[in-house]
């Protein structure tokens, strides 16, 4: 008799958590059971501790040129030392090749440099406000040239890794700021085309229509080449995120018009306007919030776009511009067949922007799943 | 069917003129105009051109005029066929878009079909057998695919088949053939060169097309029709091909309307990694020499065969769904 009422007794009480819980707890639950997008969910809480405070994981001043060391390979880390866990990377020795007047590295197994966490390094501002000396790894060494260079340098000799973290800050900035300017645009436009009907809904659709119909990377190019040459980075950077919501916010503006058409005919809306809510609250209070989660989950989605869309303007040469550094302009020293066979590694900085587009696709596809908690 | 083609048909010229003033206007923005980027060019190769050379030049060209008027010469120009002077080739337009044109369409076409050819029975068999392990394999490949920027793809491949192989993928021609008139070798030349630049562009659409497929055909599998047809002892093969896999390709042809001229835009960045002799790379030089004829000629193409790619998808759609053709009419 017991085992046979306990799972019913379980199964009303879960159904009665269900029914008194809240949107967004039940938008959690359902999200929580997708274990790829809470994995991704932590990747991408771990990319943006990078965004905050990049110069902390860095082990070199990503500026610091010094065309001695230019083309060093990638040092792998070694964690142990015999049995000992103590993590240190191979010497790497350069001679000049007398008839190519290159630089020819050798890694020399049995130097061997110390890594160490929490080390001192070259000096920053910490948030740009506290000056600061400390950072995540770096060589435990005296000798000032014994230097880790965890994943090679450039033809500048600019040590790569430290110059990816801070790519990594405005790489995965400029998809949340562009993505942020789309959804202001999307919900403003696609919520008056949707509410009002009429006229404003004619005209904001021709326009969408239009813009849709634009080729979206020549035209961005020509936009971005028509930039200043003498602007200063945080302008162009700006300019850019700008320039990809242009496009971006017509997929939002369409989904919210539709959202907008057909709750419009809803009893809860003709309700709240039987008891006199103002317009204002009738969207704010009663429209917006039935459909926020699916806006959030179309807004992740569109973030990787734009993330793409900003590395492949800047391989072009034509999105960021150095000395600014984003994932592009990284890539962008990877341009050439001669460059690549000669130093392979300078494409590492790729692998960074799959891993952001994919962690965001995932938890944007996990978001959508969960977005609507109450279909099954 | 006839007047919903003759609508869109009508709007085109419409359409085109839009483009023609925003893609004027966007071209012509930069400060300074050819002549300022050419002045610096020379200095920078220790040459130099007399002010009054420059005056000269820029009456010529007809740069001294208002904006205004260099739009209707630019227009005049159009209407007449004639795509202008490429101020830095001094050469017609019409003469160095031409075969790259060709070239544009034809490796947006070739990935169009990879992309169909793959994505279909891929998604196919995945709806067929889902959580397989082969279903499993592919949904891995489809999100790496979407996550890859393209280049990215084409700068790896080119670095391993260097590499790897001792050979350079790059340009759509062997050396032989450059220059060379239009013959069967040279088509052949073509083809063999064409198929991996073909790839590396398809390969997000592709694996995007394969997921949309695979949901599609899901929910197409669990309706009771498929039931029916199943208790009835048609073949599964057939049962699926006949029916839910045609239903499951509907929403995939809409999505032809926004991915030909996605196809056609984003051969620009391969082509320009990869060294392709398309309009791509063309229009990045342009734009930075601010060769404003040329790349302006160039935008409009880009716009053109972004209208004439969603026309043919509309068209295809209202030929493939009667729904819509009888909502039209």
């Amino acid at each position: 008799m017991a085992a046979e009422t306990a799972p019913a007794v379980v199964a009303s009480v879960a159904e009665e958590r269900v029914s008194v819980a809240s949107n967004w707890r039940l938008v959690w639950w359902r999200f929580k059971k997708h274990r790829l997008a809470l994995l991704s969910a932590l990747v991408l809480i771990a990319l943006y501790l990078v965004v905050l405070c990049p110069e902390f994981f860095s082990t070199q001043d990503p500026e610091a040129t010094d065309a001695r060391l230019a083309f060093m390979p990638v040092q792998r880390v070694h964690l142990f030392d015999g049995t000992r866990l103590s993590p240190w990377v191979p010497g790497v020795v350069g001679k000049r090749n007398p008839t190519t007047l290159r630089m020819e590295w050798r890694v020399d197994e049995s130097r061997k440099i110390p890594v160490g966490f929490l080390t001192a390094g070259h000096p920053y501002r910490w948030l740009g406000v506290a000056p600061a000396r400390l950072h995540l790894v770096g060589a435990a060494s005296t000798d000032s040239r014994e230097q880790v260079h965890l994943l090679g340098t450039d033809r500048l000799g600019r040590d790569q890794w430290s110059r990816l973290v801070h790519g990594t800050r405005t790489s995965m900035t400029i998809g949340l700021v562009a993505v942020m300017f789309s959804v202001v645009l999307g919900v403003l436009l696609g919520g008056i085309s949707g509410y009002f009907g009429g006229l404003p809904d004619l005209v904001i659709q021709r326009a969408i229509e239009l813009l849709q119909s634009l080729p979206t990377i020549p035209i961005w190019l020509a936009l971005t080449a028509a930039l200043p040459r003498d602007w200063s980075p945080q302008q162009v950077f700006f300019a850019i995120t700008v320039i990809l919501s242009l496009v971006g916010w017509t997929t939002l503006g369409r989904e919210v018009r539709g959202r907008f058409l057909a709750l419009r005919e809803e009893d809860f809306v003709l309700a709240a306007e039987l008891a006199g809510a103002s317009r204002r609250r009738i969207i704010a209070r009663h429209m917006v919030p039935t459909f926020l989660s699916h806006i959030i989950a179309t807004s992740t989605l569109a973030i990787p776009v734009m993330i793409i869309n900003e590395t492949s303007l800047s391989f072009l040469g034509l999105g960021i511009r150095p000395p600014a550094i984003s994932w592009g302009v990284l890539l962008q020293e990877a341009q050439n067949l001669q460059t690549l066979a000669l130093a392979p590694w300078l494409l590492i900085p790729g692998l960074a922007v799959i891993l952001a587009v994919l962690a965001f696709n995932l938890v944007g596809d996990g978001l959508r799943d969960a977005a609507d908690p109450y279909s099954q | 069917m006839t007047r919903y083609v003759l609508k869109r048909l009508v709007l085109l010229p419409v359409l085109l003129f839009l483009f023609s003033v925003t893609v004027f206007a966007i071209v012509q923005a930069p400060p300074g105009d050819f002549l300022t980027t050419y002045v610096a060019t020379l200095a920078s190769s220790g040459s130099s051109i007399s002010a009054e050379q420059v005056e000269a030049l820029r009456r010529e060209y007809g740069l001294d005029q208002p904006v205004w008027i260099q739009y209707l010469r630019w227009m005049e120009n159009l209407a007449k066929g004639n795509l202008g002077l490429s101020l830095e080739y001094q050469r017609p337009n019409a003469e160095l878009i031409g075969e790259r044109l060709v070239l544009t369409v034809v490796l947006a076409l070739f990935s169009f079909v990879f992309t169909w050819v793959v994505a279909v029975p891929a998604g196919i068999y995945s709806a067929m057998h889902p959580r397989s392990a082969l279903d499993y394999t592919l949904t891995i490949l489809n999100y790496v695919g979407v996550a890859t920027p393209n280049f990215m793809l084409a700068l790896v491949l080119m670095w391993s088949a260097f590499a790897y192989f001792g050979v350079s993928v790059t340009g759509l021609f062997s050396p032989d053939f450059v220059d060379a008139r239009w013959s069967v070798a040279r088509v052949v030349d073509l083809l063999k060169h064409l198929w991996l630049p073909a790839v590396v562009l398809g390969i997000a659409g592709t694996a995007r097309l394969t997921r949309v497929m695979r949901a599609n055909l899901l929910d197409e599998l669990n309706k009771p029709y498929v039931t029916t047809a199943r208790a009835k002892g048609l073949s599964e093969w057939r049962l699926v091909l006949r029916y839910p896999a045609r239903l499951a390709l509907n929403p995939l042809v809409s999505t032809i309307g926004w991915y030909l001229p996605a196809l056609f835009s984003g051969s620009l960045i391969v082509a320009t990694v990869m060294n392709l002799p398309n309009i791509g790379p063309l229009l990045l030089r342009a734009l930075i020499n601010q060769d404003m004829y040329l790349a302006g000629s160039i935008l409009l193409i880009y716009c053109f065969l972004t209208i004439v790619g969603t026309l043919i998808s509309d068209i295809l759609l209202a030929w493939l769904d009667p729904r819509i053709r009888l909502e039209e009419s």
